[in-house]
């Protein structure tokens, strides 16, 4: 069984139509990419599944280790297992970083002690030991929300991750981290999906499996040569 | 006095007075006060109190006996008590506690130590009887000019707490008091009076409740601070009144030189409240802080501010306030500074923020700064936030289910002011805070 398998989804963002019968499954453990250009629908797709009350699913399904994701709530499919790193992570005022991963984390089932464990060291991993008392996301640079991101994946350790541009503004140093803990989630088990643009981060970890996303359908598929055609070429590659 | 008494009038308060054997000063106090309350006009700003019919109101009422021992309440009474917690705060983390049902108090303790020391804590009667210099202190620092609800405060108040600290005895830990409301209709006036002598310190908590009724009734306290010099007061308020009270309270302090009064007050409840803590900076180098946390929900209006009167020469004050206004309902914020010419080298600072959890909650902040000399400090900061569907949706995609998300993004919005607030307390409020969100989502 795939860990998620999505399947016709149609998403409807006001009264605009983006996501046309979008299909694919990702598998436990493995590394997926998605591609596509702006304002393809890349974002609208992970939002969509998270549950965002903007994006509204017109047709379609989706099925997280055989359950059905869309009959829950967002924070049902949270606790169910599915999580998604944003593209544009909100700032939080008040809420202190700290606080939202301890309650996130007890939600998944984790207990107090084992946080007190795992949030230094998870920390640590991301080398963001000096982030423990801020708010959360609250005049972080672009590069440090993309961490944080990072950061709460590490904690939560999900079955499914969605993870929208995680490489964007990020730094070669901050690269290379995130590739690494990208590797360590899929090794850990966690069925995982990159947005990206660029081949770069890919490189660091090679795709199982690359999508393209174009007029609001997977129009190609393919292993990591794919990636990097498309970076190479662009997509009149796969437009055709 | 029999149980109950439902009108206003002149016969009424000789009565009251009469039955509490209170001496010929207060008597006449009560009647002049009654005479001015006939005269004065209903407030001319802030909430609508058309529905407030001062004709349909219990004026005293007296449905529980006084005990000296918890045990010896009645079952009902005893239980509300113990589900607030007050016996184990007794206990615990008071050093002494009063109590108050409707009109009159039903139980009081302080630990010997203190009563050693000379501290006097008593019921307002008691001391009214008791001790003919409080007449020298007995709404003085708001007479009942000041407006109408002072006088009818007045004219018919009963109950509330008088407290003497000696010059320099510092009470290391809190002395508290707990109002409550238990008869339909009823109205409640209780009075507070602290003394603090010369370099003395007290920290005073009040916690307020009462049971959901249909019919209206009305809460208007009085308290009166004195701080003597270098004497440092703290008065925190916990209201938490059901939807039918109309919570109209007086509450004003003198600051001599060096002393400081702090006012620390969470608003949850009510459907009207109008609160304005008032401290008059007397002495040189006098302090005030005035710590406000409103939080209104549907259908209530919380008007609320904060004064501080510069009267003398480097005298500081801080006027904090955290609003936050779910569903259709409004919270005010007035802070008001006033420096006189001869207050040079005052320091003022406002602050108000409001957090709107929903589209049609309603706020406004009312800021008056006024200085009658150049040689002063003043700051003012407002800020007006909402929670935007997309924090919420970034909370909820990482497992917190709504009220979680909201009680969270509340929490940290409130948190500068719960700090001030003692442990027992802060835990109680984020409790009552996380109650609210559930009953308002469900
Ligand atoms: N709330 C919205 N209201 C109207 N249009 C929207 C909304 N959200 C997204 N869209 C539109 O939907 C389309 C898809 O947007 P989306 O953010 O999913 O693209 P994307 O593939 O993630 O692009 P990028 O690579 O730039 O991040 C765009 O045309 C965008 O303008
Ligand atoms: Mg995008």
């Amino acid at each position: 069984m795939a860990a998620l398998e999505v399947r016709d989804l149609h998403v409807r963002v006001g009264d605009k139509l983006i996501l046309r019968g979008v299909d694919f499954a990702l598998e436990a453990g493995k590394v997926h990419a998605l591609m596509g250009p702006n304002g393809s629908g890349k974002s609208t797709l992970a939002l969509a599944l998270a549950g965002h009350p903007e994006y509204q699913v017109v047709r379609g399904q989706a099925f997280l280790e055989g359950q059905d994701l869309l009959g829950l709530l967002p924070h049902e499919r949270a606790r169910a297992g599915l999580f998604v790193a944003f593209q544009h992570p909100p700032e939080v005022e008040g809420v202190k970083l700290r606080e939202f991963l301890r309650l996130a984390c007890s939600e998944r089932g984790k207990g107090f002690c084992e946080f007190q464990k795992a949030f230094p060291q998870a920390l640590r991993r991301l080398r963001m030991e000096e982030f423990k008392g801020r708010e959360l996301n609250v005049g972080f640079s672009g590069g440090e929300k993309k961490r944080a991101e990072l950061l709460a994946l590490y904690m939560l350790r999900p079955k499914v991750a969605l993870l929208d541009e995680p490489d964007s503004g990020v730094d070669v140093d901050a690269l290379r981290l995130i590739a690494e803990v990208i590797t360590e989630m899929a090794a850990f088990g966690t069925a995982i999906l990159i947005i990206t643009h660029y081949p770069r981060l890919l490189e660091h970890v090679p795709p199982d499996e690359v999508f393209v996303l174009l007029d609001g359908k997977i129009s190609d598929r393919g292993g990591p040569e794919l990636a990097w055609k498309i970076g190479e070429m662009g997509f009149e590659v796969v437009r055709r | 006095m029999s149980k109950v008494a439902a009108r206003l009038s002149k016969d009424f308060v000789e009565r009251l007075s009469w039955e509490k054997n209170e001496p010929d000063w207060m008597r006449e106090h009560r009647l002049r006060c009654l005479e001015i309350f006939e005269k004065l006009p209903m407030p001319r700003f802030g909430p609508d109190l058309s529905a407030l019919d001062l004709g349909d109101l219990t004026y005293y009422a007296r449905p529980v006996d006084p005990v000296r021992r918890w045990e010896e309440l009645p079952e009902e009474i005893r239980r509300t008590f113990q589900a607030l917690g007050l016996p184990e705060a007794e206990q615990k983390a008071l050093a002494g506690l009063g109590a108050q049902v409707d009109s009159e108090e039903v139980y009081r303790s302080l630990l010997n130590e203190l009563r050693a020391k000379g501290v006097i804590f008593t019921s307002m009667e008691k001391a009214v009887r008791e001790f003919p210099w409080v007449q020298d202190y007995f709404m003085k620092i708001i007479p009942p000019e000041d407006n109408k609800f002072a006088a009818l405060h007045g004219a018919v108040w009963s109950g509330g707490t008088f407290i003497w600290i000696p010059e320099g005895v510092e009470v290391e830990i809190p002395l508290q008091a707990y109002y409550r409301m238990q008869t339909e209709g009823v109205g409640q006036f209780e009075h507070t009076l602290i003394i603090a002598e010369r370099g003395s310190s007290l920290h005073y908590i009040e916690g307020c409740s009462a049971p959901r009724y249909s019919r209206t009734s009305l809460h208007s306290g009085m308290v009166e601070i004195y701080a003597k010099e270098d004497a440092r007061v703290r008065f925190t308020t916990i209201q938490n009144w059901s939807k039918n009270v109309y919570n109209l309270n007086n509450k004003r302090a003198w600051a001599y030189a060096g002393a400081s009064v702090d006012w620390v007050s969470g608003s949850l409840g009510s459907k009207v409240t109008m609160l304005y803590p008032t401290t008059v900076l007397l002495g040189k180098g006098a302090r005030t802080e005035n710590l406000s946390f409103t939080f209104a929900q549907e259908g209530m209006w919380l008007d609320t501010g904060a004064r501080a009167i510069h009267r003398a020469s480097d005298t500081t004050s801080r006027l904090i306030s955290r609003s936050v206004v779910q569903g259709r309902a409004k919270s005010v914020f007035r802070g008001l500074v006033y420096v006189a010419s001869e207050a040079r080298g005052a320091r003022a600072h406002v602050e108000c923020s409001t957090l709107l959890l929903s589209p049609e909650a309603r706020t406004e902040t009312i800021p008056v700064i006024n200085a009658e000399n150049d040689e002063v400090e003043l700051g003012h900061e407002a800020t007006v936030g909402r929670v935007s569907q997309e924090q919420l949706f970034y909370l909820m995609s990482r497992g917190l289910d709504e009220s979680q998300a909201l009680s969270l993004i509340v929490n940290g919005f409130v948190s500068p002011i719960l700090k001030e607030i003692p442990l027992e307390y802060a835990v109680e409020l984020r409790r009552l805070l996380e109650m609210s969100f559930e009953g308002a989502i469900a």
